[in-house]
């Protein structure tokens, strides 16, 4: 593909932290080349801000390969911008033309509440993988690998599910705000395969409990979350939740 | 886990939803069903002895009960969860969605539900009430025997433009409501095989756009004269 440069509008979402109001502020980017990455181009828009002696703008990353869940922006309407099954610091300004306006937006939730600017505080995730999205093991020598089989069709399953990686998009493109596919995705994760066998039903209890008490909403299917997904995890596992908990639930002893 | 605790959670919540929903696809069948009799274009009396039967036996008389008790749990349910849904969001995006993997019916459950809700208001007091309530003119069936008119009830209310397009707007909202409630519900019931999803979908998609057509034809056939 040809490379190009271009200028763009940015309209960004500041806010200095979580107790104050914020509001849009508008910036010009020049020069920017097709081959930055989206976060690059924020990393010379700060640059520039910092020269300037004003206060950079703040957004979440690590890894910037796609493999964290740390980037978090909402870029013109979609989670992690134009691109399907990527993340923001995947996507690349090839994306975009010289003269475009780019509105960004922190993830909207009240589960999410915003720590400044494009930052949000996540550990909702945190919490809810902590109330049951592990498996017990006692410690000592570690058993081999391949000592339990696993069917190939769900060692697939569990894999695909695995492949989330807790970024909360799925959460900012639900209108419901839900964080069904997220935790249907763990809860997949190892109820399909036999080393999460043991503890599946409190499981899906605790997690499903956590998850509300975090303040998410209820899910009903519109499926936005699985097309803005970077991971582009099925809502089929969420169905398989559905299922989880129907049992665990109406099958409880108290 | 309590029965409290089951169905206060968001799964909970959604189970209640589709139990009550596929308990209202199956009313649906037997509605049109003892509707589509008006089409024997026998005067009514098909029609007349189909819906006096179900008007007067016990059992109908008890899942009726059963029925309004159900799609109340609905509309109080699903009104509750649309407003929950909607508080979890306090400062909402400047640019929306929009309509990416999503159709825009899936996210309007809740507009489209009150539409039903209206519409069906307007329904109950047209024909239910009259019938149960108040006096309706009768008619001698061939055996001799005398039931509620509902056909003549049917054939003057239809008349009406007006009340022909209400009519037609109500079973356009059904049809939208059921295009994503259908699968949906057995989605939230916990089906995920990839065959039987797929199965749902076309059977509800087809569900979805039968059952509602069939019921706007009603008043439609009434108006133009099809049948008398
Ligand atoms: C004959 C009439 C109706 C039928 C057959 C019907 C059927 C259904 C079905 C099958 C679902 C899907 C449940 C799920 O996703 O698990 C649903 C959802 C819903 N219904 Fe109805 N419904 C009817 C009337 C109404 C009315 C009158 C209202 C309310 C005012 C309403 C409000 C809702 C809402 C808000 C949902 C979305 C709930 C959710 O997905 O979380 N419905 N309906
Ligand atoms: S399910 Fe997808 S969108 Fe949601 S947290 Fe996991 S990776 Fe991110
Ligand atoms: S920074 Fe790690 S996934 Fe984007």
């Amino acid at each position: 593909m040809e490379h190009y440069n271009m200028n763009l509008t940015l309209k960004v979402w500041r806010q200095k932290n979580s107790q104050e109001k914020g509001k849009f502020e508008t910036h010009r980017v020049e020069n920017i080349s097709s081959e930055m990455s989206f976060l690059e181009m924020f990393d010379v828009l700060n640059e520039k801000l910092i020269s300037e002696g004003k206060d950079p703008i703040a957004f979440d990353h690590d890894c910037r390969e796609g493999i964290c869940g740390m980037c978090s922006m909402y870029i013109n309407g979609k989670p992690h911008g134009p691109w399907k099954g990527n993340t923001v610091c995947q996507l690349h300004m090839r994306a975009f033309k010289d003269g475009d306006t780019i509105v960004v937006e922190p993830w909207r939730a009240n589960a999410f509440p915003v720590i400044k600017d494009l930052v949000v505080d996540r550990s909702a995730f945190d919490r809810i993988i902590q109330a049951g999205g592990f498996i017990s093991v006692n410690t000592g020598n570690a058993v081999d690998a391949n000592a339990i089989p696993v069917e190939k069709d769900n060692a697939d399953k569990a894999f695909a599910a695995a492949a989330c990686i807790g970024c909360g998009a799925c959460v900012a493109a639900c209108k419901n705000s839900s964080a069904m596919l997220f935790v249907s995705a763990k809860v997949s994760h190892l109820a399909l395969l036999p080393q999460g066998d043991p503890e599946r039903k409190s499981r899906v209890l605790a997690m499903v409990h956590q998850m509300d008490k975090e303040g998410f909403g209820a899910c009903t299917f519109t499926e936005a979350c699985e097309a803005t997904c970077p991971k582009e995890i099925s809502v089929t596992n969420i169905a398989r939740l559905n299922q989880e908990y129907f049992r665990a639930s109406l099958a409880a002893d108290k | 886990m309590t029965w409290a605790q089951v169905f206060t959670s968001s799964v909970g919540k959604k189970i209640t939803m589709a139990l009550t929903g596929v308990f209202l696809i199956l009313f649906l069948i037997v509605h049109v069903g003892v509707n589509a009799c008006i089409w024997f274009n026998d005067g009514g009396e098909v029609f007349n002895r189909a819906a006096n039967f179900l008007g007067e036996n016990v059992v109908p008389r008890i899942l009726e009960i059963g029925l309004f008790l159900f799609f109340i749990l609905h509309i109080v349910q699903g009104l509750m969860l649309e407003v929950q849904n909607r508080s979890k969001r306090s400062i909402g995006y400047a640019v929306s969605y929009g309509n990416r993997g999503s159709r825009w019916y899936s996210r309007s459950m809740g507009l489209l539900g009150t539409l039903i809700l209206l519409f069906l208001i307007i329904h109950l007091a047209d024909f239910w009430v009259p019938s149960r309530f108040t006096h309706m003119s009768e008619v001698q069936l061939s055996d001799g025997k005398n039931v509620h008119n509902l056909y003549s009830l049917m054939q003057a209310r239809f008349q009406n433009p007006f009340i022909v397009i209400i009519y037609v707007l109500g079973c356009i909202s059904l049809a939208y409501h059921l295009a994503h409630g259908f699968t949906s519900s057995f989605r939230t019931l916990g089906v995920h095989n990839k065959r039987y999803i797929a199965m749902l979908r076309s059977l509800g998609y087809a569900f979805a756009i039968i059952v509602p057509l069939v019921f706007a034809m009603m008043p439609v056939s009434f108006y133009m004269g099809w049948v008398k």
